[in-house]
């Protein structure tokens, strides 16, 4: 016998849709709140807080070396040979560094640890909401936000800018890399850095990823915290958290590029 | 029913309601614990047992009623005063509920180095004199992962008692474990009560155990508390309800219709 899925009004999905989107901004502004109430009144864990530095930061370093120096390379290898065509050459690094400070440098560092540690944190605190461990938090009245949200945060606000650094610089020269044996001279290209990228460029850059790093790290552990229903809830947690973490990177990143390079 | 209980009294739960997504989990529940006493809270699985429990740790909050740990009424207390509460109420998991990342040591000193003293040294004894009450010395340095559930109920146990609680709560200490385990941590947790001094509520569907170990003993089914009293008024209570659970669970056998186990 076949069932009959009730049709359900296409505004009732749509208010639902609407009730879910103000449930999920107020919870990461609760968290937010709260986070920050425990670290300016100096309650956080320093041991907890090195141990996600070293998992969402020192771990992350590798990945981040990779991506952002073929993202430099890959760039050099459309742009220099353009720009060589067009007697431009000198240009090439320039144009390479200053993509990789104000855009690709802090994207490409925000997508590559959101799919590393957002999906970690939502698996891990998820995992400990489906055993007890963060009721059994608080039954020995220690506030699960100060324990697992508050670590997580300040090593993801910590880190990300280094990483978000290190991209810039890994990025710069792998476009480095290819752009000398196109034709650009070394020299030329690195002037032409010197020529085009501000050190307001490169910190406006680094700001980007601090937004960044409070994203993955509120939207991981939002997810964590709200996992319900076993294993599978822990999958779920999981893979909405890399998913979500990554489409509010993008849109953030266009506000914070208007605010940040918009009159510029 | 409302007011501050008698002195007497550790353990105050007065016409409480619970409900999830529009379904009464507890209708109306009343109860009292005695300082001092084990009390069993005993019923069928998914009547209501382990939100009693959570209630009562102030893990999760009424909808309607009162229910008062000592002199102080926790249910419309906020989340950050009600750390006093649970400094004096610890709580035994049914899977025990390790932290997995840290050893049995930190585990047993993690509330510990939070609310009684920084001092290692200190911590450590601590440590050492609640594992070797619960027969776990020589764990400290070994994973949750590495221990059988017996020992890492008897693990939970030892880092609810290492906060100094008055009272203790227990959910389902017994399941999942073998006969012979089951009654090494229905004797402990008779031992550390009168040696500790402390209140032990315990919620269970492990009837042997319950009569095993509770002063005081309540059914809890569809939500309502349908009997309450000592093993022996329990066993004669005529409900029958309550006289085929007893007998489901071995305490009554079938013939036994009135009065017989008093």
């Amino acid at each position: 016998m076949q069932t009959r899925v009730p049709l359900r009004h296409p505004l009732t999905s749509l208010a639902e849709q609407a009730t879910q989107l103000v449930l999920f901004v107020g919870d990461i502004g609760i968290l937010l709140a709260q986070a920050m109430g425990f670290v300016f009144r100096g309650r956080w864990e320093a041991r907890e807080t090195v141990v996600q530095m070293a998992l969402i930061g020192a771990q992350a370093v590798p990945m981040v070396v990779i991506t952002s120096g073929f993202t430099g390379a890959v760039l050099a290898l459309y742009s220099a040979k353009l720009m060589l065509q067009f007697g431009v050459g000198s240009l090439a690094g320039g144009a390479v560094a200053l993509a990789m400070a104000r855009e690709l440098g802090p994207v490409v560092t925000g997508v590559v640890v959101a799919a590393r540690s957002a999906s970690a944190i939502a698996a891990e605190i998820g995992s400990m909401k489906v055993t007890e461990q963060v009721d059994a938090l608080r039954a020995l009245a220690v506030p699960p936000v100060q324990y697992l949200v508050v670590p997580r945060l300040i090593a993801c606000l910590t880190m990300l800018p280094a990483l978000g650094m290190l991209a810039f610089v890994v990025g710069t020269f792998g476009g480095y890399a290819v752009a000398v044996p196109i034709g650009v001279s070394p020299t030329s290209y690195l002037l032409g850095i010197r020529e085009l990228v501000e050190t307001y460029d490169v910190f406006a850059g680094l700001l980007k990823t601090v937004v960044f790093g409070a994203i993955i790290a509120l939207v991981g552990c939002r997810a964590g915290l709200r996992t319900e229903g076993g294993a599978a809830g822990v999958g779920q947690a999981t893979t909405n958290s890399v998913v979500v973490a990554v489409l509010l990177i993008y849109v953030a990143n266009f506000f914070l590029a208007y605010l940040l390079f918009g009159g510029r | 029913m409302s007011g501050q209980p008698v002195a007497q009294t550790a353990v105050r739960v007065s016409d409480v309601w619970y409900g999830v997504d529009s379904r009464w989990v507890l209708q109306g529940v009343s109860l009292e614990v005695r300082t001092g006493e084990v009390f069993a809270i005993m019923g069928p699985s998914g009547c209501g047992k382990t939100t009693l429990l959570k209630l009562v740790g102030g893990l999760l909050k009424p909808q309607r009623g009162e229910i008062w740990i000592g002199d102080t009424e926790i249910a419309r207390l906020p989340e950050a005063k009600l750390t006093p509460v649970r400094k004096r109420v610890g709580l035994v998991f049914q899977y025990a509920a390790l932290f997995d990342s840290l050893t049995v040591y930190d585990n047993v000193a993690f509330g510990v180095r939070r609310h009684i003293t920084r001092r290692e040294q200190e911590v450590a004894e601590i440590v050492r004199e609640k594992l070797a009450m619960v027969g776990m010395a020589g764990t400290e340095h070994l994973y949750p992962s590495q221990l059988s559930g017996g020992m890492q109920k008897r693990v939970g146990l030892a880092r609810a008692l290492a906060m100094s609680p008055n009272i203790v709560l227990y959910d389902e200490p017994t399941a999942g474990l073998d006969p012979i385990v089951a009654e090494t941590i229905d004797t402990l947790i008779r031992d550390t009560t009168r040696r500790l001094q402390v209140t032990a509520l315990v919620v269970s569907h492990d009837l042997t155990s319950v009569f095993h170990i509770a002063d005081r003993i309540a059914m809890l089914h569809e939500g309502r508390i349908i009997t309450c009293g000592s093993p022996e008024e329990v066993r004669a209570d005529a409900n029958p309800v309550v006289r085929r659970f007893l007998q489901a669970g071995g305490i009554l056998s079938n013939g036994e219709t009135t009065m017989s186990g008093a």
